[in-house]
């Protein structure tokens, strides 16, 4: 067993803590996505884990062992970095076999794991290659295959597919969950991108300012966020987001000019009101939005609304029948689709 | 005229010559005589476009030609004719300097020096690179280590002459000695040795330039990869040897080949240390010997040095561009 367990972890700089006390609990074999915006202490996190940042308080656990003071190249992690961070000097199969070399492996076994692993990500003709003389996408392959090659209990990648054109990162996304179908090993993976970590996780964490924001699987985190930090993040288009003030159980939301009554006896007072944009309905008889742009992607649209109360609002469209610019129209959208937000705290009111 | 104003005059001059060569060549070939307007606009922009690389590199040609291609022939061909330089003796100059025991003595002090300087000075400058570079005095280490490089090779030798002098008072080697009980040492005077002591004081010099060009190359190094190496279990000095120096090697040869070619242009620190006797003389202290007094000779000399370092300056050429790119 190999997950990887964070007991109260804490980072500081000097006086600065940049990650605040994180409990969390990765199951072995579990594809991780730590997500979050920059500066909200996922790398930092990985880093620990991997041990290259020194972990200033708390506890971290692979599998059984307590590996928080320990070397990095004795917690049986491998790291996938954003740069490749190949070595430029070297043959890509010296690049893959050079752990096995430097803990004394021998020829024979170090030859055997470097043939399995470019088999594995079919790097056979570029064995003999340098860095420079490959691709972008290949060379994350290689920087993928040094991974496997050392068999770690766990991978860690640090954002790594950032540095690829979009559709290399399409590809290569396809290639790392095959990979990890076939390897079955834990993975904890940081990206700054939530179509990546909808995608790719089994479990998404998502981290604000060095705080976990909430755990979850991916369309639990999309169905049922914490609170509005987690409700805009995850998702694409972002959820739209409208001013409310709910009185006698009442949400009354001026923006649509609607009413939606939900019965919320704990809350009153103003709100955050969230709505998905597959939610919402542009209604033609309506008079509160006027479309200010429309996408079109053939199967969807989205439509950009300006709302007279200047709150601005993106729908998505299916059908034969789209808004088309200049519009005057309203919205519209079914009550029980309707996420609540303290206007605060910005956690959920759930009803 | 006061001299420090003839001096400040000529300085304007110079400079602002170069200035206003620059400008009003490059408006002369804009505005005269290609403009860039009327029916062959586009013609006359090409044709200024051709021009200029040559108008700009112009003074530098004249200056090198005049300065380094001349004096070069030049010499060539006076090492050609005798003593007084009236009779011309063919290869004779080079003839007598190959039988000649001194120049041979010479020759291979050099081979010495060319070896042992560049080597350790680029091996040191390179360790110490590495060692100040996560110090907090680093910084401070490395200034005091770069701050030879600012003092001539003759100021460096009459410092040194006090390290190896005789006096147990004065040079640190005797004190060493007399604390020990052991009697006073020329370390000059030393067969065979004493060329190490007088190389030690160019390595002390030269030290600091190695370490600064080498200290930015493992700057330039990714972190990543050494992070990658850590994780991959290699111990620091693996990681030093097999990730880092691999990843500096250009860089080490451009320091060890600039550090040759200084090597045998020195002349300063035999002369002043030992004048080239008990057996320390290098060639371009040879040279010096017979300048002036036999030019035949001293220009036979300096041409054996430049097909000596002309091999090693192209190589130095070749890397410096591969590096840039």
């Amino acid at each position: 067993m190999s997950g990887v367990t964070l007991k109260n972890t804490i980072k500081k700089y000097g006086d600065i803590q940049v990650v605040h006390g994180i409990d969390l609990e990765v199951e072995h074999g579990e594809f991780c996505v730590f997500v979050g915006p920059s500066g909200c202490g996922k790398s930092t996190l990985l880093r620990m884990i991997a041990g290259l940042e020194e972990t200033t308080a708390g506890q971290i656990n692979i599998g059984a062992r307590d590996v928080t003071r320990l070397d990095p190249s004795d917690r049986g992690v491998a790291m996938v970095f954003q740069t490749y961070a190949l070595y430029p000097h070297m043959t890509v199969q010296d690049n893959m076999g050079f752990g096995l070399k430097m803990n004394g492996h021998p020829k024979a076994e170090i030859a055997a794991k470097v043939a399995e692993a470019s088999r594995i990500l079919k790097l056979d003709e570029y064995l003999s290659r340098k860095p420079a003389a490959l691709s972008g996408g290949q060379r994350q392959r290689v920087s993928i295959g040094r991974a496997i090659v050392r068999g770690p209990e766990v991978f860690l990648f640090d954002e790594p597919l950032s540095n690829l054109d979009a559709e290399l990162r399409v590809e290569m996304r396809v290639e790392i969950a095959r990979l990890h179908k076939e390897i079955g090993a834990t993975m904890i993976y940081v990206t700054h991108d939530q179509v990546e970590a909808m995608t790719l996780a089994d479990k998404i964490v998502v981290l604000r300012k060095g705080v976990i924001e909430q755990v979850g699987a991916p369309m639990d985190l999309y169905r049922d966020p914490d609170n509005k930090f987690v409700a805009g993040f995850i998702g694409s288009p972002a959820m739209n987001f409208m001013a409310g003030e709910i009185a006698n159980g009442t949400v009354a939301v001026p923006g649509m000019k609607a009413h939606f009554d939900l019965g919320v006896t704990s809350h009153s007072g103003p709100v955050t009101v969230g709505m998905r944009a597959e939610h919402l309905v542009v209604d033609a008889d309506g008079d509160t939005h006027t479309v200010d742009l429309t996408e079109s992607l053939g199967g969807v649209s989205y439509v950009y609304l300006l709302g007279d109360t200047g709150e601005r609002i993106v729908i998505e469209e299916r059908g034969d029948q789209r808004s088309r610019l200049g519009d005057r129209v309203g919205i519209t959208i079914d009550a029980n689709r309707v996420y609540l937000f303290d206007a605060k705290t910005e956690a959920r009111i759930r009803t | 005229m006061n001299p420090v104003f003839q001096g400040l005059l000529t300085i304007l001059i110079g400079v602002g010559g170069i200035f206003a060569y620059f400008v009003l060549s490059n408006m002369l070939l804009d505005k005269v005589l290609f403009p860039a307007k009327g029916p062959n606009a586009s013609r006359n922009i090409n044709r200024a476009n051709l021009i200029r690389p040559w108008l700009f590199l112009a003074p530098t040609i004249i200056a090198l030609s005049l300065y380094l291609v001349y004096p070069v022939i030049g010499s060539f061909i006076r090492s050609l004719y005798n003593r007084s330089g009236d009779q011309f003796i063919g290869f004779g100059n080079y003839s007598s300097l190959i039988a000649s025991p001194d120049f041979r003595t010479a020759f291979m002090n050099n081979v010495l020096w060319a070896l042992f300087v560049p080597a350790v000075s680029t091996f040191l400058g390179l360790v110490i690179a590495q060692l100040t570079d996560k110090l907090s005095w680093g910084n401070i280490a490395k200034s005091i280590i770069f701050m030879p490089m600012a003092i001539s090779f003759v100021g460096a030798s009459l410092i040194w002459k006090f390290v190896y002098a005789i006096d147990p008072n004065l040079g640190i080697i005797n004190a060493i000695r007399a604390s020990m009980g052991l009697n006073p040492l020329d370390v000059l005077q030393l067969a065979f040795w004493n060329n190490f002591f007088l190389m030690a004081i160019l390595i002390w010099v030269q030290t600091g330039f190695a370490m600064v060009i080498l200290s930015a190359a493992l700057r330039g190094i990714p972190e990543e990869t050494i992070e990658a190496a850590v994780i991959d279990g290699a111990n620091p000095f693996q990681i030093f040897m097999k990730i880092q120096v691999p990843q500096v090697t250009g860089t080490i040869v451009v320091v060890w080949t600039t550090t040759t070619i200084l090597v045998l242009k020195v002349f300063d620190i035999v002369y002043a240390m030992t004048g080239g006797n008990f057996n320390t003389q290098i060639l371009p202290s040879y040279m010096m010997q017979f300048m002036f007094r036999d030019d035949g000779r001293a220009t036979a000399v300096a041409i054996v040095i430049m097909l000596i370092v002309t091999p090693v300056m192209i190589q130095n050429i070749i890397q410096a561009r591969k590096e840039m790119r």
